[in-house]
């Protein structure tokens, strides 16, 4: 796998307070193609180079508005044949590149479908072009799970993965679920969607690295170290592909000497998997409806941590849930300890993002999690070697959103098709990449294909619907809402339990996600502040040395990519009202209300270390007045996920 | 009009930024499903090689041909395809997968040099993971060629290298005649990004492979690596009462006095 993003950024990381040699650079990289490039797209569609019409909208209105919310919108000029020479560099053509499919995210869903894509294609003998964008370094670095990987979907896509070497290497061998007390851990029965025979533990991320070797090897193009930061449109306002970012910008956007502008991918059909919450994904919801007659989603936050532990105490194929303390009843939460095998133990805190409570932390949850003592006695004689987090879907069926728009579809966690009770998404977001895939390529090949009309994938929604994803989630559709009670988690297991034992999901109702998790934090006035113990350094550990086990890296010098929408917000309403909750839900240590020395004593300001940020989308998606906007960094970013 | 072929020796190592561990068997760092990348050092080499060619024939004087080659297993591929997206004409892959210390990797490049006759061969001060700062020099010593190391600075006349050394006392310039040998330094200039448009380029540019037995050479280590280990734990600093109480902890706790 190419790890061509990091070409250059060791150097420069280290140069970065060196003076510099300088470079005399010509940026625009596109003028001898152009022509050729003019002639092909206007054949493939009425109107200008949508390169042309970012220019001149670029020209238009001011740079650093457009950089904060890089939307390409359609435009109603047509083309313009002049060819302009720019001075500034950031305003260059872009280079463009056709392809029949580009899908945005290598993650499960992402490869699969090109996977699939291309499998179809081979067996026809036909040429199909696929291209793969994904923002990590490397594909798999970004990837977070548990896991315990159900390979039903793995069995459709590639049946012989164990000839080809997929590192599903532990059988799952036992399930327990406990409760947790202060003290003791207590037996509990779970639901048979729980058991977990036939799966396997695994670290997602190798599974991903090793789908990413096999997507290369049918012949996908994967570029990791690319992000996509922006949706391309057609002047019939469908997707026409995607744009990577501009690299080479400093702090305040202008171009550093190594500069060089995005290209753009044009695509008969763009997949979307970004995974849960994705950037341009919430661009989609807002450009074409997509959730108007759905729930809003819901979600969680996933924290975890992989140890090498005593081998003595290694017990491969075991796992097990827990609930309770230290979640309180009226918090949705639950533990996972997965024993990987080769005495590696992956374990993790899931935290509802639903939490009332604006002084709850969940990184710190975790950790005092880790002091109880069926856990620690599990972790005493081991060592920390990576941890990280992400946030989850929890919504289920009801927040599914419409799943196709002209020109493309959502795929994977960025619609949402995590099972909760089973706590797993893999298998359903690989299903859910197959089936856009076959749907694509049946459109792509079919007779009735017209290069002006963009291609609408509305069968593809109705796969899914026919699929054995849709029936999982219905099943199970009426448990986490049952939670929302005024019982808490008392009434929500009890439910969930008849529901799942007995029901399965055959009842005439379904209960909705009426909330949206960022409506839900009551005010710091009416709220507990909580007492989390100091880390010991041993067991637990404080943010920063967590963060330091992400491997997480951003080139310096670059736009701060998490975007704020009022800078007055954060202070006037978040830290006056709530007390400033984003300075505890992210694990990374991103957000900080540090004293402002420009203004009167006292006063507060937010700082934001941009460069700790792990990705996980937790601050889009928590910050109760919604003024985080999480935008793509440079393509490279972000963690080293090892083992997770 | 001066056409120069300009050799530039990479190596795939560790990521700068993973923090690496000691094995299992505590024998030698985890290598396994860690983050690698081109050697940063190597980076800069492959820029200033490019830089000379873009700089030839931009004042139109002539023109370079950039050839890199590493010596290592298959990914070290990924590393060959990263010097051609940013630039470079064509690669040359010596594949092995057994250790090679930087004598044999001198020996491995001089054998390409025979094959390729360049006017410069560019390498990395030293590689990341083993720091040795030896196959420059050794190459140098093998070829009988002039070397120029912890290159900061670089001009080429006719024929002719200035170079602007980093040394312990400060900055030395030396002039070699070409063919010659240097090694690069930090300061001598930031790499570039590949542009996704250039890696795709990169794909279809001349990769050739060879084995080592095709270059007849012997790679057998010189070196055997007795043990590694961690470094000790960072102890909390402790307060001092008097000097007396410094001394005393000094000579009986420190055991520096």
């Amino acid at each position: 796998m190419s790890s061509l993003s990091h070409l250059g950024r060791s150097a420069r990381a280290i140069n970065a307070t060196l003076p510099r040699a300088s470079v005399a650079r010509v940026a625009s990289n596109v003028a001898p193609r152009r022509t050729l490039l003019t002639l092909a797209t206007a054949a493939r569609r009425q109107g200008a180079i949508l390169a042309q019409k970012t220019s001149a909208f670029n020209k238009t209105t001011s740079q650093t508005a457009l950089r904060a919310f890089s939307t390409s919108l359609p435009s109603l000029n047509d083309a313009e044949e002049a060819e302009e020479e720019s001075e500034d560099p950031t305003k260059a053509e872009r280079y463009a590149d056709e392809t029949d499919v580009v899908i945005v995210g290598g993650g499960p869903a992402g490869l699969s479908a090109a996977i699939k894509l291309k499998q179809l294609a081979n067996a026809d003998g036909r040429e199909l072009r696929v291209v793969l964008v994904e923002k990590a370094g490397e594909i798999g670095a970004h990837t977070l799970s548990g896991a315990v990987l159900e390979p039903r979907a793995l069995n459709e896509l590639i049946p012989d993965w164990k000839e080809k070497g997929a590192p599903l290497n532990q059988p799952a061998l036992e399930d327990h679920m406990k409760f947790f007390t202060k003290n003791y851990a207590i037996p509990l029965p779970h639901p048979p969607q729980m058991t977990n025979t036939g799966n396997y533990i695994v670290s997602l991320s190798n599974y991903v690295k090793w789908l990413g070797e096999q997507a290369e090897e049918v012949g996908v193009e994967v570029f990791p170290g690319f992000a996509a930061s922006e949706i391309l449109y057609n002047e019939d306002g469908s997707v026409k592909g995607i744009a990577t970012n501009d690299v080479g910008l400093d702090k305040n956007f202008q171009p550093k000497d190594e500069f060089e502008r995005g290209m753009e991918f044009h695509a008969k059909v763009t997949l979307f998997a970004e995974g849960c919450h994705g950037s341009l994904t919430k661009k989609l919801f807002r450009q074409f409806n997509l959730r108007d007659e759905c729930d809003p989603q819901t979600y969680g936050i996933g924290i975890k941590e992989v140890w090498k532990i005593d081998p003595k105490k290694s017990k491969p194929g075991t796992v097990v849930h827990a609930m309770g303390w230290p979640i309180d009843n009226s918090t949705y939460g639950g533990a996972f300890i997965y024993h990987m095998g080769e005495d590696m133990l992956s374990l993790g805190l899931v935290v509802g993002l639903d939490y009332e409570n604006p002084y709850l932390h969940p990184y710190k949850e975790f950790q005092r999690w880790k002091h109880h003592p069926y856990v620690k006695d599990l972790l005493e004689g081991g060592e920390c070697m990576s941890y990280g987090a992400r946030a989850i879907n929890e919504g289920g069926l009801q927040s599914i959103p419409k799943l196709y728009f002209p020109g493309g579809a959502l795929i994977g966690c960025t619609a949402g098709f995590l099972n909760l009770v089973k706590i797993k998404g893999t298998h359903t977001a690989m299903k859910s990449g197959m089936l856009a895939a076959e749907s694509a390529y049946a459109a792509i090949t079919s007779d009735k294909y017209e290069e002006d009309k963009p291609i609408v994938l509305e069968d593809f929604e109705q796969k899914v619907k026919d699929s054995w994803i849709w029936k999982e989630l219905t099943e199970i559709r009426n448990c986490r809402p049952s939670f929302h009670t005024p019982l808490g988690n008392l009434g929500g297991v009890l439910y969930s339990g008849i529901d799942t034992i007995l029901l399965k999901g055959r009842t005439p109702w379904t209960f909705h996600n009426t909330t949206p998790d960022h409506e839900r934090l009551r005010v710091a006035t009416n709220a507990q502040k909580i007492d989390y113990p100091k880390p010991d350094g041993v067991i637990s550990f404080d943010l920063l040395t967590s963060v330091s086990r992400t491997g997480t890296n951003h080139a310096e010098n670059q736009p701060v990519h998490l975007r704020l929408k009022n800078k007055d917000v954060p202070v006037e309403r978040n830290l006056k009202i709530y007390d400033g909750p984003e300075g505890r839900f992210c694990p990374a240590g991103v957000y900080e209300f540090v004293d402002d020395e420009s203004g009167p004593a006292g006063t507060k300001r937010l700082q934001i270390n941009s460069q700790n940020c792990i990705h996980c989308k937790t601050c889009d998606i928590k910050d109760p007045s919604q003024n985080i906007d999480w935008t793509v960094p440079e393509g490279g970013g972000g963690p080293q996920y090892v083992y997770t | 009009m001066s056409n120069l072929r300009i050799l530039v020796a990479t190596k795939r190592v560790v990521d700068y930024a993973v923090k690496i561990r000691v094995n299992a068997a505590g024998s030698a760092v985890e290598t396994a499903n860690v983050k690698h990348s081109m050697n940063p050092f190597d980076e800069i080499g492959t820029e200033q090689a490019i830089q000379i060619k873009e700089a030839l024939v931009k004042a139109k004087t002539g023109t370079a041909e950039v050839i890199v080659v590493s010596c290592g297993p298959a990914k070290s591929q990924e590393t060959l395809r990263t010097a051609l997206a940013m630039g470079a004409d064509r690669a040359i892959h010596v594949e092995s997968d057994e250790e090679l210390q930087p004598l044999a990797v001198a020996k491995l490049l001089k054998a390409i040099v025979e094959k390729e006759k360049p006017d410069m061969v560019i390498l990395g001060k030293q590689a990341i993971d083993d720091d040795s700062n030896q196959t420059g020099q050794m190459l140098a010593g093998l070829l009988n060629w002039p070397q120029a190391t912890f290159a900061s600075k670089v001009e080429l006349g006719d024929k002719l290298m200035t170079v602007t050394r980093e040394v312990d006392g400060g900055v030395e310039t030396v002039k070699a005649p070409l063919p010659a040998i240097l090694t690069t330094d930090l300061r001598l200039n930031v790499p570039r990004y590949a542009s996704l448009p250039n890696i795709m380029k990169a794909k279809k540019k001349p990769l050739a492979k060879f084995t080592v037995a095709d270059l007849g050479v012997d790679i057998k280590p010189r070196l055997q690596t007795l043990k590694i280990a961690e470094p000790p734990k960072r102890q909390g600093g402790k307060l001092v009462e008097s000097v007396d109480d410094l001394v005393d902890k000094l000579k009986n706790e420190a055991k520096v006095l």
